[in-house]
């Protein structure tokens, strides 16, 4: 951390490199409070998030489920692995223009593009959590009387729940990537836009606001996550 | 006395690649109400499958098991099953594993905490009842298991092995203790185990198995007093008994070898 922002205050300051293309540490600052103070830099970082919590969110309450099904039944598995398998394959960013022409440049596109790039992912590995849940425990849950639906939510669900707060962490960062990106077309706020419209300013200095922005927001997630993950895996320590 | 659980003419073979295994064949096994009996054999000769059946984990391929009378269909709370290890739930503190198969049944909570109490006292976890599985050690968790089958009041006691994983002096510790949860609740109980001298210890009766396929070739009633203690495993009656035991087993082993040899040549 502490590395790379030497390395730039010193490229910056040493005025090897041109302002436009390395701002410098002090530019960026202003850049980031200018933006802020505007309000512009809230309105594009809630635009950003809900966003993200609309689209990601979605694909959290789909893929759970299913992955869940998908992990504890050979039916469920037989009926959707094949399918998912194939489509995690297929990169969502070329997605982008059937989305479009299916949903129109608005908000759904947007939303839809975060979804498919993260639902695939976040259904296989909550499968893989879930066949890992040892067969000797369910077995035992058996015998004890419990139901089927009984073993999945008080065994299978409670194993796997540590393991599902890390698919979701892993993926939260790769719908953070799909959010920028499909602010990046047609827009009219957002992280993205706010990149975008700096570009064809040349304002680098906001540029790198704005990215310094996205990361802090990603850690951000990333630590919340970190800390449920922390206290509903507890047991597992 | 009346007869809890009956196994007739039990057989289990498994498929696999093309070929058969014949794990168990024709068991007959009856068990009274309130009795204690020990399965011995060597590994493979079919325990854990035999519990497995009976538990209602896996289907016969021919035979019947019957508990009071009634066909075994499927697992259920009749019968307790405690595998040899690791099979806590791990996000649940001692009590809460305890509860695990009284949350199933229709209780109402005062009369649950009450079982829940009864079991941890008679175990002897009371004082660790808030902590997780993965703060205890081995010995521990085995009560904890035990503890959760006894607390769903089973009519009968399936015990795979439940002290194979343990040094000796934990291991003693806990024959003791299982004789005397035994002898407390009253309940009939079926173990498994390929320790010898802990059948005798802790059976009336002991049942011997032989390998390939799976078979009981002797039932051996224990006639010591009901009152055990670990110095009786040195009385010459409990060497005499264990000595017997193990003089079939090894005698069932070397036919065997001499069948291969012969076959081979
Ligand atoms: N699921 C299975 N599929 C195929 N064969 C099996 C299966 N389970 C057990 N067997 C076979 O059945 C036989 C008996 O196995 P089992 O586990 O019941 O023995 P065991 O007496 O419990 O042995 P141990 O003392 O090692 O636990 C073995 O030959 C084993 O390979
Ligand atoms: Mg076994």
């Amino acid at each position: 951390m502490a590395i790379p922002l030497l390395a730039w205050i010193g490229l910056s300051a040493s005025g090897a490199i041109s302002e436009s293309f390395l701002p410098s540490p002090q530019a960026v600052w202003s850049a980031g409070l200018e933006m802020a103070r505007s309000g512009d830099l809230l309105r594009d970082l809630s635009a950003t998030a809900q966003r993200v919590l609309l689209g990601f969110g979605l694909a959290v309450l789909v893929s759970v489920p299913l992955g869940i099904v998908m992990g504890s039944f050979r039916a469920g598995a037989a009926l959707f692995e094949p399918v998912i398998g194939l489509l995690r394959y297929l990169p969502a960013s070329a997605f982008i223009p059937l989305l479009i022409i299916w949903l129109g440049l608005g908000e759904p596109s947007k939303v839809a593009l975060l979804f498919v790039g993260t639902v695939f992912f976040n259904t296989l590995m909550t499968a893989d959590v879930v066949r890992i849940v040892p067969r000797s425990l369910l077995d035992v849950s058996y015998t004890l009387g419990a139901s089927r639906g009984e073993v999945l939510r008080k065994v299978v669900v409670p194993h796997s729940l540590p393991g599902i707060i890390d698919a979701i962490r892993v993926n939260a960062a790769a719908a953070f990537n799909f959010v920028v990106v499909a602010e990046l077309v047609n827009s009219t706020e957002g992280l993205g836009y706010r990149i975008v419209r700096a570009q064809r300013f040349l304002q680098t200095d906001r540029i790198f606001a704005v990215l310094i922005v996205i990361g802090l927001a990603g850690v951000t997630l990333d630590v919340a996550l970190r800390l449920l993950r922390s206290r509903v895996g507890r047991w597992a320590a | 006395m009346t007869r809890v659980l009956e196994l007739r003419n039990l057989t289990k073979d498994f498929e696999g690649r093309g070929r058969t295994v014949r794990a168990l064949d024709g068991i007959n096994l009856r068990l009274s109400r309130g009795e204690f009996v020990c399965v011995v054999g060597a590994s493979g000769s079919g325990k854990s499958t035999l519990l497995s059946m009976i538990a209602g984990l896996m289907t016969a391929t021919g035979g019947e098991i019957t508990l009071d009378g009634e066909p075994v269909t499927g697992p259920g709370p009749d019968r307790g099953l405690v595998p040899q290890a690791g099979t806590l739930y791990p996000w649940r503190t001692v009590e809460r594993n305890v509860a695990f198969g009284l949350e199933l049944l229709p209780l109402d909570t005062a009369e649950r905490a009450q079982r829940v109490d009864w079991y941890l006292a008679e175990t002897g976890l009371s004082d660790l009842r808030k902590s997780l599985p993965r703060q205890l050690s081995g010995g521990q968790q085995q009560r904890v298991a035990i503890a959760r089958a006894l607390a769903c009041e089973p009519d009968v006691l399936l015990l795979d092995e439940p002290l194979g994983a343990l040094d000796v002096q934990t291991k003693e510790d806990m024959q003791v203790f299982i004789r005397q949860v035994w002898q407390d609740t009253g309940a009939t109980v079926l173990m498994v185990t390929h320790d010898v001298e802990e059948a005798v210890f802790l059976g009336e009766r002991v049942v011997v198995l032989a390998s390939e396929p799976g078979r009981v070739i002797a039932e051996v009633p224990v006639e010591l007093p009901d009152d055990r203690e670990l110095g009786i495993k040195r009385v010459s009656a409990f060497l005499a008994l264990r000595a017997r035991i193990e003089d079939l087993i090894r005698a069932e082993r070397r036919t065997a070898v001499d069948d291969a040899t012969e076959q081979s040549a």
